[in-house]
């Protein structure tokens, strides 16, 4: 099965190895990945900042870098989703439209991907961890993603699941919210960390790499002791038991 | 009450919502009680998103069709011996119910809870004309009596005070001995309204929903307040948004089962008041003479508009109770009577966005409005189409500059290329352990509470490329 991976911007400068682990595991269950280098932003910032506008290029650039590709896989939820706002971005230009609605038909997150497509859950990873997962807003709601993380990690040998309290509240990233909302967009984070810790888990893990951003860089600043990862990595390890 | 809050700028009032621990534990706590019995109450009854689907394809309907529907029901409810108003303007709302009063020698008007009449600031034209208003909602009452502390939420307007704060109040306020004990308050805030109510000539109320086909209005209530202000007094005005009406009792029962379900994960709420013109001939009570105030104040520029949907909110506040903003910011911290993320969206709507403009901003847009909202309203999708509206109308900034850049660099592969190559060493002097702890521009906002990741040296398409020579190589 041939896949082209949609690596993201987040992906591509800050988190190469989420990329990497995407690739191998994509590869372990015989896909074969390809990486059209033509790819940026999905436009999401600007999209959801308003600036419709001048995020139509970005969307015709990623329209038309992946025209050819039979599946595109993403590592993140909301910029897979994003692909569902181009087909309005484009109401006078009825062929960018079904451009839009047939790239959309072949989009999905990795998580997705793998559980509704590949029919996997079990990919042989073993993780000794006490670990949360972190809903991300977009990922459930707009795509409909909702159990195919949990299923993945369910199968994960030696990892010690703990369901996050208020899994359903969003962690305060939203894109430029982030830094316009700043004092609001912390108390909601730190609600999340808060969560986090009282699970008792030592490792959060993530499916949409600007949730993980926020998060993971709060934790930092406070000096939590909590890893944080992308599932992605997550399923790569294999740790002998 | 008017529809804006206090005059503090956005960000005070912001500010002061995050200081208040006790506020902010009560709206907690209450998302979280109201969240499960939401839930528990969709389950309950099943098929959930077919409901939804049918109470979006029946307000939807009634909105394209309101015209007809508002006729059918002044038409109704004047055979049935009411007289109805239609209000171009709160001005025009608050005269008409000035003169009513007036010509009925009005003293003491009863009222039972009622937004837009909190909207257009009723209860200051009546106190003018030397009347005396009592809310006779139990929230509303604390409210009023705690001197005319705002709503902070729309279905439970007193949420942001916890019962020993309120037991305060009417300690201060009314000479009230006995503990913070929910029955005894409520025990002693009753016998004080059941005087109000016996004393009333006037009763005002709201309308959650009118049905067109037989001119009737209909009150969802817990505490029965509704019944007693519309059986008692021998007038009675009912103030309406124009928006709230169904056109049969088909229909009513479809809204019914999802606001009382969606406000407060009930099946029914105990009280469901429906109301046909004045008292009949034949009849025990009731009022002698009925008026329908029908208010339109700013909502009709919506019809046609992008913004139409935002007309089919039934005020369940289901919206509200997810909200994670609300959460910690409170009612009062978004300046309007009409809070959360269907007040961010009609505030401005209603008020402007010199007013509330920054009200669409203070989002996430983390949908989970969209999805609580029994009849579907793209909420977060609303919240979008306002930030559009309000840059489009905007000259040159430099966040659009920073947006045009942004467009140029996803646009072009060279200048994504150049720039997201130099970005690690751009960042260096800002780096530390791999992580950027402060640095210029949107990174300062960014790094005032967070850090931020380093971008990597080698970037994933780097990575891939090299792969695909050493594969080709090998």
């Amino acid at each position: 099965m041939n896949v082209s991976l949609f690596i993201t911007c987040l992906g591509d400068i800050f988190y190469p190895n989420v990329g990497k682990s995407v690739v191998e595991v994509l590869e372990r269950l015989g896909c074969e990945v390809d990486f059209p280098y033509s790819q940026t932003c999905c436009g999401q910032p600007a999209y959801n900042s308003g600036y419709h506008g001048e995020t139509r290029e970005a969307a015709r650039r990623m329209i038309n870098t992946f025209e050819n590709s039979s599946y595109v896989v993403g590592p993140s939820g909301s910029c897979v989703a994003m692909f569902s706002e181009y087909e309005e971005l484009f109401h006078n230009e009825p062929e960018m439209q079904r451009k839009a609605r047939s790239l959309k038909e072949r989009s999905y997150e990795f998580t997705q991907f793998l559980v509704d497509v590949l029919n996997v859950t079990n990919v042989g990873a073993s993780f000794n961890a006490t670990a949360t997962y972190h809903k991300s807003c977009h990922m459930t709601r707009l795509l409909g993603v909702n159990d195919a993380p949990e299923a993945l990690l369910s199968e994960v040998d030696g990892l010690s699941y703990r369901k996050l309290p208020n899994c359903e509240n969003c962690c305060g990233f939203g894109g430029t919210f982030s830094v316009k909302m700043e004092a609001i967009s912390k108390e909601m984070v730190d609600e999340k960390i808060n969560n986090i810790q009282s699970t008792g888990a030592d490792l959060l893990i993530g499916a949409d790499s600007g949730c993980l951003m926020n998060i993971g860089g709060r934790i930092n600043r406070l000096q939590k002791p909590v890893k944080v990862m992308h599932i992605a990595e997550v399923l790569t390890q294999r740790e002998v038991k | 009450m008017p529809m804006r809050i206090g005059a503090d700028p956005f960000k005070d009032r912001v500010e002061k919502g995050l200081n208040d621990a006790f506020m902010r534990n009560s709206v907690r706590s209450a998302q979280e009680r109201l969240y499960g019995k939401r839930l528990d109450a969709a389950e309950e009854l099943g098929s959930w998103e077919d409901w939804r689907n049918l109470g979006e394809e029946i307000r939807s309907h009634t909105l394209e069709n309101l015209d007809y529907y508002l006729y059918e029901l002044s038409e109704k409810m004047e055979e049935n011996g009411g007289h109805v108003y239609f209000a171009k303007t709160a001005e025009d709302a608050n005269h008409y119910i000035q003169e009513v009063v007036k010509r009925k020698n009005g003293k003491k008007i009863i009222k039972s809870k009622s937004m837009v009449t909190e909207e257009i600031s009723m209860n200051e034209a009546l106190e003018s004309l030397g009347c005396e208003v009592i809310e006779s909602d139990l929230g509303e009452y604390i409210l009023q009596i705690d001197d005319h502390d705002p709503p902070s939420h729309i279905v439970v307007p007193a949420l942001h005070k916890n019962k020993s704060q309120i037991r305060d109040v009417f300690k201060e306020k009314l000479g009230y001995l006995n503990t913070d004990k929910p029955e005894e308050l409520t025990l002693f805030a009753r016998e004080k309204l059941r005087e109000e109510f016996l004393s009333a000539d006037i009763g005002i109320t709201g309308c959650n929903f009118a049905v067109a086909e037989s001119g009737t209005i209909t009150l969802v209530t817990n505490e029965g307040n509704a019944r007693l202000a519309t059986t008692l007094p021998q007038t009675q005005i009912t103030v309406m948004g124009m928006e709230r009406i169904v056109p049969t009792w088909e229909e009513l029962d479809v809204m019914i089962s999802l606001l009382s379900r969606s406000a407060v994960g009930q099946k029914l709420t105990t009280y469901v008041t429906a109301l046909t013109g004045p008292k009949a001939t034949l009849e025990g009570d009731g009022p002698e003479e009925f008026h329908l105030v029908i208010v339109d104040n700013g909502r009709s520029n919506m019809i046609g508009t992008k913004f139409q949907e935002a007309l089919h909110c039934i005020r369940c506040a289901a919206c509200i109770n997810v909200c994670p903003v609300y959460r910690h910011v409170g009612g009062h911290g978004y300046g309007s009577i009409y809070p959360g993320p269907i007040g961010a969206v009609i505030s401005p709507l209603l008020g402007g966005y010199e007013e509330y403009g920054e009200l669409p901003f203070a989002s996430t847009l983390c949908a989970a409005c969209t999805d609580a909202c029994p009849v579907k309203i793209p909420l977060h999708e609303l919240l979008n189409k306002h930030r559009k509206k309000m840059i489009e109308g905007k000259g040159l900034t430099a966040e659009k500059i920073a947006m045009r850049g942004f467009q140029y660099g996803t646009t072009l592969p060279i200048l994504y290329q150049v720039g997201t190559k130099l970005a690690p060493f751009l960042s260096l002097p800002f780096q530390t352990n791999g992580f950027l702890t402060k640095g210029p521009g949107p990174l300062k906002a960014w790094t005032t509470i967070r850090d931020m990741p380093a971008p990597n040296n080698e970037r994933f398409r780097d990575w891939f490329q090299k792969r695909q020579k050493e594969d080709l190589g090998e």
